[in-house]
């Protein structure tokens, strides 16, 4: 069923055709009508979940730790403050091995208070364990939550999917809603190896020492180096029942690319047109839309920019005191792989600014017209 | 008199308290109320070691270790997890310590008890942060020696009234209980094991290390702080009706106070002052009793 919908309500649905059995959320703005719609959902007998109205988004993630440790799908939604209320817990899902899917609207942190874009709630939260998608469109926000259940479910990790504040989440797009009994052959139901029994009673999360601990980042560091080839599969098997797909980088005229722009959520949007204006003037420039950020699929961005003479990375987000947050994942990444290779990291849009078509035209004559960056970080559009 | 106690133990004798522990004989008897359909949550607390380190558990029931202010919303989160799959009578038992209850885990505790989850939750309360080494809860009582309020400086505040929070919550139940009376806090525990919603147990456990005491007297300790009246054993059902469930026989504080190091700073005329509090709390709890009746 295709209907015209904002980012939100397609994480609505997404929660809802996915079967989430137990949801534990709290308001916050922009989110809030992601649980207003899942709400009504649960009261209308569309969607049989338990929906817990919890006082902070700290419950939120502790009731849906607990409910997933019993093997029920848990679901929860949030943005920046609530989202960083929940870091604790966001470390204790990962390590619990639970596969929670967890719905963040990207807005700045305060203060000065902003309900506005950026990235840097959920890239705060990097280090937790959990996957993590930056999505483009409604339709993407949409899929990634059942391709999400589809991943945490068999890796048992939980997964974060990031949505743009207004430009994503208040935005109505026309997105298709599969069948619940179509999600059901792709998504069935989550039959837990592990969980709370008083069949089977066991002991979760006790006291660690130095002799178990080691192996159990080491564990996760193994799961994650898998989770990117089960994504993949997630997203190939996604396509096959239901006709698309979305990528784990994304190569949008890349392939020949001298210059290359790297680019997350909604702003992949605006580039692509940018692109599409530059390819018609005869300029060789292309985009990589980085999907999947955690784990970061190395190899495959290395092999993306085989070719290209440069590299421009847009962050809509800071890591104060050293520069963009995907730069350095990049920089990083591309570390003895090509260091001919230069990489420039721009920082727009942050607080919710606009990043126009303008802005993607400042950074691609920047680019081209620099061999090399006079700068660690170059800022598009501050007012000095 | 007989105890009307159920044999069967839930709790094995690996646990890894310290000697006197009331914390642990707490467990002990609420797993006996309380039987094999149980799942325990327990937050950061002194039960955090006394389980036993992975890969052992000294609980034949599941265990889910939380976080330190977690084990409301945990709690919350696991019933209604069994819930949605079909578990409708496995009883979801929140563990607590006075830190994770009074301090640090109030908020979740509010947020499931104002939802009236359907949940069990006890604090087992050693008067402070004893895991860590005593430091000052909002459960110390007034005139503790802590390692944060050292006896030049001890703790002047009262107890934070934990039953008159619950209670205004209007949960269906709620109840004081201790280790020295297990007949008592056994027949709590199924009683509230009945009920629907969010029921709370406050019960007052004797830490030998934290009170400065020998082991052998912790019992004699906790049955005196029954008998002074510091700690009546009353119930509290819908926020409303107040039962007093055994009549103290009256004991000056000094008889309880004076066997703990954790209070021999104290002056005689401070040692009154705690028997005015006490008699004035008393005299509270008694006019709600009668109101309520």
């Amino acid at each position: 069923m295709k209907k015209v919908i904002t980012g939100n309500y397609a994480v609505s649905y997404g929660a809802m055709v996915s079967r989430s059995q137990v949801i534990a959320a709290y308001p916050i703005t922009p989110q809030t009508q992601i649980v207003e719609l899942l709400s009504e959902f649960c009261a209308d007998g569309l969607l049989d979940a338990k929906f817990i109205k919890v006082e902070s988004e700290h419950s939120a993630m502790a009731s849906c730790i607990g409910a997933s440790a019993t093997g029920a799908r848990a679901f929860t939604a949030t943005s920046a403050h609530g989202l960083a209320l929940m870091h604790e817990l966001l470390h204790w899902a990962a390590l619990g091995r639970l596969p929670i899917v967890l719905a963040n609207v990207n807005r700045a942190m305060g203060p000065g208070w902003s309900i506005w874009t950026d990235q840097n709630d959920s890239l705060s939260q990097r280090d937790t364990g959990w996957l993590q998608f930056y999505c483009e469109s409604n339709q993407e926000i949409l899929d990634t939550i059942i391709q999400g259940f589809k991943i945490s479910e068999q890796i048992l990790l939980p997964t974060m999917l990031v949505l743009d504040a207004f430009f994503l989440s208040h935005t109505s797009e026309p997105v298709d809603i599969p069948d619940i009994e179509v999600v059901d052959t792709y998504l069935p139901k989550y039959n837990a190896t592990y969980r709370l029994s008083t069949e089977n009673p066991y002991a979760f999360g006790g006291l660690t020492g130095p002799d178990h601990y080691f192996e159990i980042r080491y564990k996760m560091q193994e799961t994650m180096d898998q989770a990117i080839e089960i994504a993949r599969q997630a997203d190939e098997e996604f396509e096959r029942i239901f006709g698309r797909s979305h990528g784990l980088i994304e190569r949008y005229y890349s392939d020949d690319a001298e210059l290359i722009l790297v680019v997350s959520g909604s702003i992949a949007s605006t580039t692509r047109d940018v692109v599409d204006q530059l390819r018609s003037e005869g300029r060789n420039v292309g985009m990589l839309k980085v999907r999947m950020f955690r784990p970061f699929p190395r190899q495959e961005f290395r092999n993306a920019v085989r070719r290209a003479k440069k590299v421009a990375v847009i962050d809509r987000n800071i890591c104060v005191g050293f520069g963009g947050i995907f730069y350095q994942e990049i920089t990083s990444t591309m570390y003895g792989h090509r260091d001919d290779l230069p990489i420039f990291g721009f920082i727009a849009g942050l607080g919710g600014r606009d990043v126009t078509p303008n802005v993607i035209h400042e950074i691609v004559t920047h680019a081209e017209t620099h061999d090399t960056p006079d700068t660690e970080i170059i800022w598009i559009g501050v007012k000095r | 008199m007989r105890f009307q106690i159920p044999e069967h133990e839930l709790m094995g004798p690996g646990h890894v308290a310290c000697p006197g522990c009331g914390a642990a004989q707490a467990m002990r008897y609420v797993l006996k109320a309380l039987g094999e359909k149980t799942i325990v949550v327990l937050p950061a607390c002194c039960w955090s070691i006394i389980a036993g380190p992975f890969p052992y558990s000294s609980l034949q029931v599941p265990l889910y270790h939380t976080a330190f202010e977690t084990a409301g919303a945990a709690a919350s989160g696991i019933k209604a997890g069994l819930e949605i799959q079909g578990d409708t009578d496995t009883t979801v038992l929140a563990w607590a310590g006075d830190g994770g209850t009074f301090d640090i885990g109030i908020q979740a505790l509010s947020g499931a008890a104002e939802r009236n989850d359907d949940i069990l939750y006890v604090c087992y309360d050693n008067e402070a942060y004893m895991n860590t080494g005593i430091q000052r809860s909002s459960a110390t009582p007034w005139g503790a020696w802590t390692t944060t309020t050292p006896v030049r400086h001890f703790k002047n505040r009262p107890k934070k009234d934990i039953m008159m929070v619950m209670a205004a919550h209007k949960i269906p139940y709620a109840a004081t209980a201790t280790v020295a009376f297990p007949d008592d806090l056994v027949a709590k525990v199924q009683k509230a094991k009945t009920i629907h919603g969010t029921r709370f147990l406050h019960i007052l456990s004797p830490c030998p290390p934290g009170w400065k005491i020998p082991s052998e007297i912790a019992i004699r300790l906790a049955r005196l702080a029954i008998e002074t009246k510091i700690f009546p054993l009353y119930e509290i059902e819908n926020g409303e009706k107040y039962t007093i469930t055994r009549q103290p026989d009256g004991v000056p504080v000094i008889e309880y106070l004076k066997f703990q190091g954790r209070f021999k700073h104290l002056t005689k005329s401070q040692m009154d002052d705690i028997q005015d509090m006490v008699e004035k709390e008393w005299e509270n709890l008694l006019s709600k009793t009668e109101r309520s009746h």
